[in-house]
């Protein structure tokens, strides 16, 4: 758990500006929602974070430390799809966490260590349900049991913040609803913090101690390039009477099917 | 009436459907020897079965009065081990280069402009270099295997390294992956059942290579044979040695196919066997 401070980031592409003045700072803790048009650097955003992309000004800070210029086990993430190995059944997927950081040449646990990590991954399946899968490839499982996967497999690592990139976009509505309980269930027993971004405002609003949303609100017709997408709102959901309205969890859609 | 793109045949008539072209072919054949040795009983072009059965009784079961080896056997354990070592040592290279330019940027820059314009490089005609530098004997015939298709061989693994989803690339570092460990872990395992695959591809161009070699200079081999026996016109010899080379090659092909089927289920398109 982990505090992020994003100081006075912009992001560049040559002449075209797709992030300018970016100033957040999320508290340890929180769950913050991305919330935006398509295009408006939502993920350009997540991927600076991740160390994936560099931001062309500005400074990001974790714990008050610059945040390394490429991924590492501090930051994990839960992409949309592909997240998961293919050739690695799901506790291996798991496993191989524990193998990267104990066995740098080989990157394999053998003997008392690999059955210590085996018990360890057992637990993290049981959290995300994926017990009975344990021996399975992925592409035998359903999205949803992909996504959980992926998460199991970012839970870890135990990282400082956590970062969803439209992580239940591709699943159907019955199955995103129980990933909700899921994440919302993970986040307050492993006290994480976490960024998601998402297309979906009502999921935005249902999880997100807090929702951001990134928008360009100047425009030049005639060099669109030239402004960026910036903090358009930044709406706290601890706030008592917002959470008043805070939409109720809807019923398992499974139930209508 | 059904249009005739939705209508799938079941196993037994594409069974019988593949067969009937071979078949087909057999009997046409038959038929047309059986014309040309009515009009002509010495004739050489088309021998009949019974002839051809005879050549591989001489060829296969029986010991060469001047040298004692049984011919066919001979010619195809020479002719097995150097296409073995050319392929080996190809795909050994193709896959430590492949990996390193797949994985590494760096690298990338450095070589992938050489191996592009080697791998459009005719192999035959280098070669008079290879007989010039490693003489006539075995070097010369697996470094033509070597040359043809470890260029290919990197290319298509580099491809097969770089398309691996950046999500896979990013996700193994946020789990602590190094350079070392992504390539061992990561990247080396989803590339293998890729291997096999070019492999099976690349089997078609070594036999070219190889059989080419061994025409222009060689004691024993398969393609030697067929080249040695081509000036006594023996089609009786020909004949059967290049249906057994199709049936090499053919069944080399199945079992890499089944091969890889049986190490990497989670490559294949069937249920995997959990």
């Amino acid at each position: 758990m982990s505090e992020l401070l994003i100081r006075n980031v912009w992001k560049e592409y040559g002449a075209q500006i797709v992030l300018e003045r970016i100033n957040l700072h999320l508290p340890a803790g929180s769950f913050v929602s991305l919330v935006g048009p398509s295009g408006c650097g939502k993920t350009t955003f997540l991927r600076m974070i991740l160390g994936q992309e560099q931001p062309t000004r500005g400074d990001i800070l974790l714990d008050g430390k610059p945040i390394p210029r490429e991924p590492g086990p501090d930051r994990g993430v839960v992409f949309q799809r592909y997240s998961v190995f293919p050739h690695l059944t799901v506790i291996e997927n798991v496993l191989i966490g524990f193998e990267l950081a104990a066995a740098s040449f080989s990157g394999v646990l053998r003997g008392l260590a690999r059955e210590e990590a085996l018990e360890q991954c057992r637990a993290l399946l049981a959290q995300v349900g994926l017990s009975e899968h344990a021996d399975k490839f992925p592409r035998a499982l359903s999205g949803g049991m992909q996504q959980r996967l992926a998460i199991a497999q970012a839970l870890a690592k135990n990282p400082k913040i956590l970062l969803l990139d439209e992580p239940f976009g591709a699943l159907d509505p019955g199955t995103k609803s129980q990933m909700h309980e899921l994440v919302r269930h993970l986040w307050k027993t492993n006290a994480m913090t976490i960024v998601m971004v998402t297309h979906d405002i009502r999921e935005a609003f249902e999880l997100g101690t807090r929702v951001i949303t990134f928008d360009r609100p100047r425009r030049d017709p005639h060099a669109p390039e030239r402004y960026g997408a910036t903090i358009t709102y930044d709406i706290p959901m601890n706030d008592p009477i917002i959470s008043a309205h805070k939409p109720q969890p809807r019923p398992d859609a499974s139930l209508f099917q | 009436m059904r249009r005739i793109m939705n209508v799938n045949p079941d196993r037994v008539t594409k069974l019988v459907l593949g067969l009937a072209p071979i078949g087909l072919v057999i009997l046409l054949y038959v038929m047309m020897s059986h014309e040309r040795l009515l009009l002509n009983p010495a004739d050489k072009l088309m021998p009949s079965l019974a002839s051809m059965g005879d050549a591989i009784v001489r060829y296969a079961f029986t010991a060469d009065a001047r040298t004692g080896d049984v011919l066919l056997w001979k010619d195809t354990g020479a002719s097995l081990i150097r296409l073995f070592q050319g392929l080996a040592i190809s795909v050994c290279a193709a896959l430590a280069v492949g990996l390193l330019l797949g994985v590494i940027p760096l690298i990338r820059a450095g070589f992938a402009p050489l191996i592009s314009i080697v791998s459009v490089v005719p192999p035959m005609a280098l070669l008079p270099i290879l007989f010039i530098i490693f003489g006539l004997g075995e070097v010369s015939k697996i470094a033509l295997i070597v040359i043809g298709l470890a260029p290919f061989l990197m290319r298509d693994l580099t491809h097969h390294v770089q398309s691996i989803p950046v999500e896979q690339f990013i996700k193994a570092q946020t789990l602590g992956a190094s350079t070392w460990q992504y390539i061992v872990r990561v990247a080396l395992p989803q590339t293998l059942p890729k291997l096999i695959q070019s492999t099976r591809l690349s089997l078609g161009p070594a036999w070219l290579f190889l059989i080419s070699a061994e025409a222009i200079a060689a004691e024993s081999g398969l393609g030697y044979r067929i080249f040695l026996v081509r000036r006594y016109l023996a089609m009786d010899v020909i004949i059967p040695y290049v249906i057994w080379i199709t049936l090499i090659a053919f069944i080399s092909d199945l079992l890499l196919g089944a091969l890889s089927r049986k190490l990497y289920p989670w490559a294949h398109d069937e249920e995997p066997s959990t």
